[in-house]
C-alpha cells in the first residue's frame, strides 16, 4: 500500500465540488436577520476630507446603519512582519478612512443595509468633500525630496530601509573585469483570485462569542489579529474559511472588510456579509511587486561571478499590509545567490510608501524578483562577453550538494543538484540543436529567442526561531491532529488551511502510505479554528514541506500505539512485532496478524489495553522544521516574434522542477502549470497602471490583461527528486516554482529575440506595441 | 458591480416590444445583454426601464434566399459562426463572429445588439460595411432600412432612434469570384480589436473588379479604406499589388485614430497595414 499510494496520481477529491458548483463559498452563506455591508471608497488617491455627511443616505430603503472613520472605534490595522534594524516606520493604518485618504480604494464610509442593491443605492447618497492633493506613485520618486509626504511621522515616505550583505562587495567590484548593470522594473500585478474577497460576521450577543466566515489562507492568524483589532479575546473568537476561491497571497493579510463587518455585526446584534465587487478587488485587494532595482554584476572575463551590488525601491502602497515589509526584504534579498557561487552580496532595500493600493505576498513574493535578478544579469553577463548563457551558468552554479551549503546571504540551502537539473534541460531540449534552428530560422528573417531560467527558492517557511530573528510575528510550526474512529476511518485535522493546492488528497494519501487505511477511509478537515488545532496557515509552500512533516509524524506516533496494542494484543513482545501494509503481526507469522481497523476498534473500545496505555487512537503533533526548504529547477522558453507588430507568441515551454519526492504527480504537474502561468502573465502581459493622479487605469478584466490558454502552448513538465535532508519524507513543497522561475525565463528568452537588433533591456509586460517600438529603435530604445 | 434599481419588461413579440418602448420614454432594449448589463452593472447607463426582447420570435433565425441573408437580431455570435449558409455566403462575417470574445459571449451576444450598441472596437460593425449589409429598423412610423454606410453614425451612435428596434440585417450572398475575410488584432483582456479589418474583392479573370476594405478598432465608425480598395481594383491579386494597397490605407484613416494604454495611435495606424495586407491577402485567396 505505502509504496502504492505515494506517488500515485489520483485525481482531486476537491475537484468533484469545485466544478460541478456544488463547493460553499462565504459569499454563499446567508442566514436569518442577516445584513450586508457595502463601502464607500475614495475616488481620490490623496486627498483631505473636508466634510462628510451620511444623513440622505441613513434614510434610504433598507438602511439600518452608516458608519464613517469618526464612528468606527476599532484599533489600527496590524502590520505583522517588522523587519530588524530597519527603521520600520509603520503609519496609521485606519479601518475607516478619519480626515485623509491615501489611495483610490481607501475606505471612507460603510453602509449597513437589507440588501447589497439597497446598500449600493446609498451610497450614491453620502455628500463627501474632498480637497485632493498631489498624489506620489513611483516608489524610486516618492522618497526623493520635493515628493509629496503621505504620513506625518514618516519622512521621505520611507516606511524602512533594510540592507542585507555577505562577503566584500568592493573588492568583489575592484576586481572585476566586467561589471555589468541594468535597472529592472517589476511592475505592479494584480493576483486575480478567481473568488472576491468576503465576510460574514455573526456576533452572539447574549454569550459575547464571534463567528467569522472569512475568504482568508490562515484563519488562525486572522483569529488572533482580529482579536487585536476588535479587542474580543481569542477564546471568544471562531474564524472559519470555508471553500476559498485561490489566494496567491493577497488572502494572507486581514483588511478593513472583515474587520467593518464584525463591528456593525456587534453594534447592530445581527450577521453582516460583506462581499466586494470585481472592480473593489482592482482597487482595494492587495497588490504585488512593484519594485524598481538598479543593479551591478561584477564578474572576471572568463565567466566568474564576483558579486552583486544591488539597491531596490519597494512600493508599500499607502499603508503596510499584514506581511508586505517582509516580501522585498527577508524573502528577496536572502536569495539574490540563487543556483550560483557568488562570493559578495549586497542589497539596499528602500520601502517606500506610495499613492496606491497596498502590496502584499504576490504568489513566490520576493522569491521572482530575487530570480529575475540573478536570472537577468547572468544573460547580461553571457551577452558581455558574448558566450552562450548556458555557459555561464555552468561555470557558477553550485555544484551538487546532499546536506547544506551555505551562501554569502546566510541562509544554509538544504539540497540540491543544479547541474544534473540544468543538464536534464539541456538534454529534453537538445538544446545544440535548438541553437542551430534558431540561426536557421534568423536567416529565414524570423525573430526567434531562446531563453533559460535556473532558480532555488526558499520555502517551507519555516524555523519559528528564524521567523523571530527576522521580525515574522508569528511561529511557523504547523499541527496536525489523526484521529482514527472505532471503524478505522480516519479524520485528520490541520492548524494550515489549502485554498485550491489539494491537500485534502495528497494529506490522505500521507496518511494512507504511513498506516495501511485506504486513501478514501481518511478525511482532511481544515479551516476552522474551532475544530482544528493552532496553524500558521497556506503560503510560501509551506503547507506540504512544514504541515505535512505534522501530518507524517503524528501518523507514525498513531502507529507507534498501535503496534503496541497488537503486541498486546497477540500476547506478544514488542520488539517481535512486524508491520506490512496496515497489518501487525509477529514476525514470521503475517497469517495472525491484526490490521489497522483492528487495532482502532478495540483501542476506541479499551476493553483490553495494556496497563498504563490511554484510550482512543489519536495523537497530534506540532512540528517546528529545522530549515527551510529549497526546491529548485531549470526552464526554458521559445518564443517568436511578430516583426510587424510586436506579438510576441511563446512557442514552447519546458518546466523541470525538483520538489523532492512527490505525493501526487498530477497535482505537482497542476501547481506547475499555473505557477509557470502566472510568471508568463507578468513577462507578457499583466500590469497594474495608474496615471499620474493615482487613478487605476487597469481596473477591470477588460483592461489587465490576465493569461489565456490560447495563447499558451502545451507546457513540458519534468522532474528531478533531490529529498531535502530534514522533512521526515524529504519534501520541499512546490506551489510558487513555477511563477519564480517563467518571468525570468521569458523574458530572457524575448532580450534573446531580439539581441541582433540590439535591444538589450525592455520593461515588462512585453505587450505589442513595447516591443515593435524596441525593434524599430534597436539599440537606441529606452529600455526600462 | 450592481445596477441602479429598474423595472424589467418582458415583450413577447415585435409589436408588444414596439409599443412599449413607446410608452417608457428612456427604456432600454436588452437582448443578449452583453454591452448594456456591463454598462448597468458599472452604473454607466442606469436606465428606469428595461425592454426584454430576448424571446420575440420574429427576431429569430438566419435564412438565405433572392442572393441575400437574412440574420435576425437575435441571432447570437455562436449561431453565426456556426452557419454553414453564413460561412458560405459571407465567409467574412462567419470567420469574425468566431472572434468576438470568448464562448460565454458567443452564446449569449447578439449580433443586433452588438451592432446597435457599436463600439468602435467591436468587429461585427465593420465586417457588415465590408459586405455591404442593409439594417432594417422597426419604430413608431413604420419599417424602414438604413444601408450600413448611413448606419453607424459616431461612436455608439447609429440609425436606430431611441424607440426603435433593429429587427433584421440582410448581407448580400457571395458573388461569383467574390471572397471576404477579417483579420483580427485582439486586445489580450478585452478581446475587442485593436486592429481589425474586414476586406472583401471580386476577382474576374485573375483581375480584381471590386475590393470593399473596412477597418474598425481605430476610429469612432468603420473606416473604408478608399485608396486602398481603388489600388486593388484592375489589378492582379498578388503579394506585392496587396502589400501596395495595404500601404496607402494610412490617408484613410486622417488624424483621429484612437488609442488608449495598450496600443497608441500611433502603433495602431502602423500597424493597420499590416492587418489590411493579412485581411486581404485571406480574402483573395478565398475568391472563388
Amino acid at each position: 500500500m505505502s509504496s502504492r499510494i505515494f506517488g500515485s496520481g489520483i485525481r482531486r477529491r476537491e475537484d468533484p465540488r469545485l466544478i460541478t458548483g456544488a463547493a460553499t463559498y462565504t459569499d454563499d452563506l446567508t442566514m436569518p436577520g442577516m445584513l450586508h455591508a457595502v463601502m464607500l471608497r475614495s475616488p481620490h488617491a490623496y486627498a483631505k476630507i473636508t466634510r462628510i455627511d451620511t444623513s440622505r443616505a441613513r434614510q434610504a430603503p433598507g438602511v439600518i446603519a452608516s458608519y464613517t472613520g469618526a464612528d468606527v472605534n476599532l484599533n489600527a490595522m496590524p502590520c505583522a512582519w517588522l523587519p530588524p534594524n530597519s527603521s520600520l516606520k509603520i503609519a496609521k493604518y485606519p479601518t475607516v478612512a478619519v480626515d485623509t485618504v491615501r489611495y483610490v480604494g481607501d475606505i471612507v464610509a460603510v453602509v449597513v443595509a437589507e440588501t447589497p442593491e439597497q446598500g449600493y443605492d446609498a451610497l450614491e447618497l453620502i455628500d463627501v468633500e474632498y480637497r485632493p492633493l498631489n498624489a506620489s506613485l513611483d516608489p524610486q520618486k516618492s522618497c526623493a525630496p520635493g515628493a509629496p509626504q503621505l504620513h506625518e511621522d514618516v519622512p521621505s515616505n520611507l516606511a524602512f530601509q533594510w540592507t542585507v550583505s555577505g562577503g566584500d562587495v568592493d573588492a568583489a567590484f575592484k576586481n572585476a573585469d566586467v561589471v555589468v548593470k541594468e535597472r529592472i522594473v517589476q511592475q505592479r500585478l494584480i493576483p486575480n483570485a478567481m473568488e472576491p474577497r468576503a465576510a460574514l460576521a455573526k456576533w452572539a450577543g447574549a454569550s459575547g462569542e464571534l463567528t467569522l466566515w472569512n475568504t482568508t489562507q490562515n484563519p488562525h492568524i486572522l483569529r488572533y489579529l482580529t482579536s487585536v483589532v476588535t479587542g474580543i479575546a481569542e477564546d471568544k473568537l471562531r474564524v472559519i474559511a470555508p471553500e476559498v476561491g485561490g489566494g496567491f497571497g493577497c488572502k494572507i493579510p486581514a483588511y478593513p472588510g472583515e474587520f467593518l463587518a464584525i463591528f456593525a455585526s456587534r453594534k447592530l446584534n445581527r450577521p453582516v456579509k460583506w462581499t466586494e465587487t470585481r472592480s473593489e478587488n482592482y482597487q482595494a485587494t492587495t497588490h504585488g511587486r512593484d519594485h524598481v532595482q538598479e543593479v551591478e554584476l561584477a564578474a572576471t572575463k572568463d565567466g566568474t561571478i564576483l558579486g552583486i551590488r544591488a539597491r531596490s525601491w519597494s512600493a508599500m502602497g499607502a499603508y503596510l499590509s499584514t506581511a508586505a515589509p517582509g516580501i522585498p526584504t527577508i524573502l528577496h534579498g536572502l536569495m539574490l545567490s540563487g543556483v550560483y557561487n557568488v562570493p559578495a552580496i549586497k542589497e539596499d532595500v528602500y520601502g517606500v510608501y506610495t499613492n496606491a493600493t497596498p502590496v502584499e505576498a504576490y504568489r513566490g513574493a520576493g522569491r521572482p524578483e530575487a530570480t529575475f535578478i540573478i536570472e537577468r544579469m547572468v544573460d547580461k553577463l553571457a551577452a558581455e562577453l558574448t558566450m552562450d548563457p548556458v555557459a555561464v551558468r555552468q561555470k557558477n552554479l553550485i555544484p551538487k550538494f546532499e546536506n547544506g551549503h551555505s551562501v554569502a546571504t546566510g541562509l544554509t540551502y538544504d539540497s540540491g543538484d543544479y547541474p544534473g537539473i540544468l543538464k536534464k534541460l539541456l538534454d529534453h531540449v537538445n538544446y545544440e540543436a535548438l541553437r542551430k534552428e534558431q540561426a536557421a530560422a534568423r536567416t529565414a528573417g524570423k525573430i526567434m529567442g531562446i531563453g533559460v531560467g535556473t532558480y532555488v527558492e526558499i520555502c517551507g517557511l519555516g524555523p519559528s526561531q528564524v521567523a523571530s530573528a527576522v521580525g515574522f510575528q508569528g511561529g511557523l510550526w504547523e499541527s496536525a491532529i489523526v484521529r482514527v474512529h472505532p471503524t478505522g476511518k480516519v479524520n485528520v485535522f490541520i492548524g494550515a488551511s489549502p485554498h485550491g493546492q489539494g491537500e485534502e488528497t495528497t494529506f490522505a494519501q500521507l496518511v494512507a502510505a504511513e498506516i495501511g487505511v485506504a486513501v478514501d477511509d481518511v478525511k482532511v478537515v481544515h479551516g476552522d479554528t474551532e475544530t482544528t488545532p493552532m496553524g500558521w496557515g497556506t503560503y510560501g509552500s509551506r503547507t506540504t514541506a512544514v504541515g505535512g512533516a505534522a501530518l507524517v509524524l503524528a501518523t507514525r506516533k498513531v502507529k507507534e500505539k498501535a503496534k503496541l496494542l497488537a503486541a498486546h494484543l497477540l500476547e506478544a513482545a514488542v520488539e517481535d512485532m512486524d508491520y506490512d501494509d496496515g497489518k501487525f503481526f509477529v514476525k514470521g507469522s503475517p497469517d495472525k496478524a491484526k490490521t489497522i481497523q483492528d487495532i482502532a476498534l478495540m483501542a476506541n473500545l479499551s476493553w483490553n489495553m495494556p496497563p498504563g496505555m490511554e484510550g482512543g487512537l489519536e495523537a497530534s503533533m506540532f512540528y517546528d522544521p529545522p530549515n527551510f526548504t529549497y526546491p529548485f529547477g531549470a526552464h526554458l522558453a521559445v518564443v517568436e516574434i511578430d516583426g510587424d507588430t510586436g506579438d510576441v507568441t511563446l512557442k514552447r515551454y519546458v518546466a523541470i522542477d525538483d520538489c523532492g519526492p512527490q505525493i501526487n504527480p498530477i497535482i505537482v504537474e497542476g501547481q506547475v502549470h499555473g505557477g509557470v502561468v502566472q510568471g508568463i502573465g507578468q513577462a507578457l502581459w499583466e500590469e497594474a497602471v495608474y496615471d499620474a493622479n493615482g487613478q487605476l487605469v487597469t481596473g477591470s478584466m477588460l483592461d489587465y490583461a490576465l493569461p489565456r490558454a490560447d495563447r499558451l502552448p502545451n507546457i513540458e513538465v519534468l522532474s528531478t527528486v533531490t529529498p531535502s535532508p530534514h522533512h521526515p519524507l524529504g519534501l520541499k513543497g512546490i506551489g510558487e516554482a513555477g511563477t519564480i522561475a517563467s518571468t525570468a525565463t521569458v523574458y530572457n528568452a524575448v532580450m534573446d529575440a531580439l539581441a541582433p537588433m540590439g535591444v538589450k533591456t525592455l520593461r515588462m509586460p512585453f505587450t505589442p506595441e513595447r516591443v515593435w517600438r524596441a525593434i524599430h529603435a534597436g539599440g537606441k530604445s529606452g529600455g526600462n | 458591480m450592481y445596477a441602479s434599481n429598474f423595472n424589467y419588461l418582458r415583450a413577447g413579440t415585435l409589436a408588444e416590444a414596439s409599443a412599449l418602448l413607446q410608452k417608457n420614454p428612456g427604456a432600454k432594449v436588452l437582448a443578449g445583454g452583453h454591452s448594456l448589463i456591463p454598462l448597468m452593472k458599472l452604473r454607466l447607463a442606469s436606465p428606469t426601464v428595461v425592454i426584454d426582447i430576448g424571446r420575440v420570435p420574429e427576431l429569430r433565425g438566419i435564412s438565405l434566399s433572392g442572393g441575400a441573408l437574412t440574420i435576425g437580431a437575435l441571432t447570437t455570435h455562436a449561431e453565426l459562426a456556426a452557419s454553414a449558409a453564413v460561412q458560405d455566403a459571407a465567409q467574412a462575417l462567419s470567420e469574425a463572429a468566431g472572434h468576438v470574445g470568448d464562448p460565454a459571449v458567443r452564446n449569449r451576444g447578439t449580433i443586433g445588439g452588438n451592432v446597435a450598441h457599436a463600439d468602435p472596437a467591436s468587429d461585427l460593425p465593420a465586417v457588415l460595411t465590408a459586405l455591404g449589409a442593409t439594417f432594417h429598423i422597426t419604430g413608431p412610423g413604420g419599417r424602414r432600412s438604413v444601408q450600413a454606410s448611413d448606419f453607424f453614425k459616431g461612436m455608439m451612435n447609429t440609425a436606430v432612434g431611441e424607440h426603435d428596434i433593429l429587427t433584421t440585417i440582410e448581407v448580400p450572398a457571395r458573388a461569383a469570384g467574390q471572397g471576404s475575410a477579417y483579420a483580427k488584432f485582439e486586445h489580450p483582456a478585452s478581446r475587442y480589436a485593436v486592429v481589425g479589418v474586414a476586406a472583401c474583392v471580386i476577382v474576374n479573370g485573375g483581375t480584381c473588379v471590386a475590393a470593399s476594405i473596412v477597418l474598425c478598432g481605430l476610429t469612432s465608425t468603420p473606416a473604408r479604406a478608399k485608396s486602398g480598395e481603388q489600388a486593388l481594383v484592375g489589378q492582379a491579386l498578388t503579394r506585392e499589388t496587396i502589400a501596395a494597397a495595404a500601404g496607402k490605407v494610412g490617408t484613410d484613416l486622417g488624424s483621429d485614430v484612437l488609442g488608449d494604454i495598450f496600443a497608441s495611435a500611433e502603433y495602431r495606424a502602423a500597424v493597420a497595414p499590416v492587418y489590411v495586407r493579412r485581411a486581404v491577402e485571406a480574402a483573395a485567396s478565398r475568391a472563388r
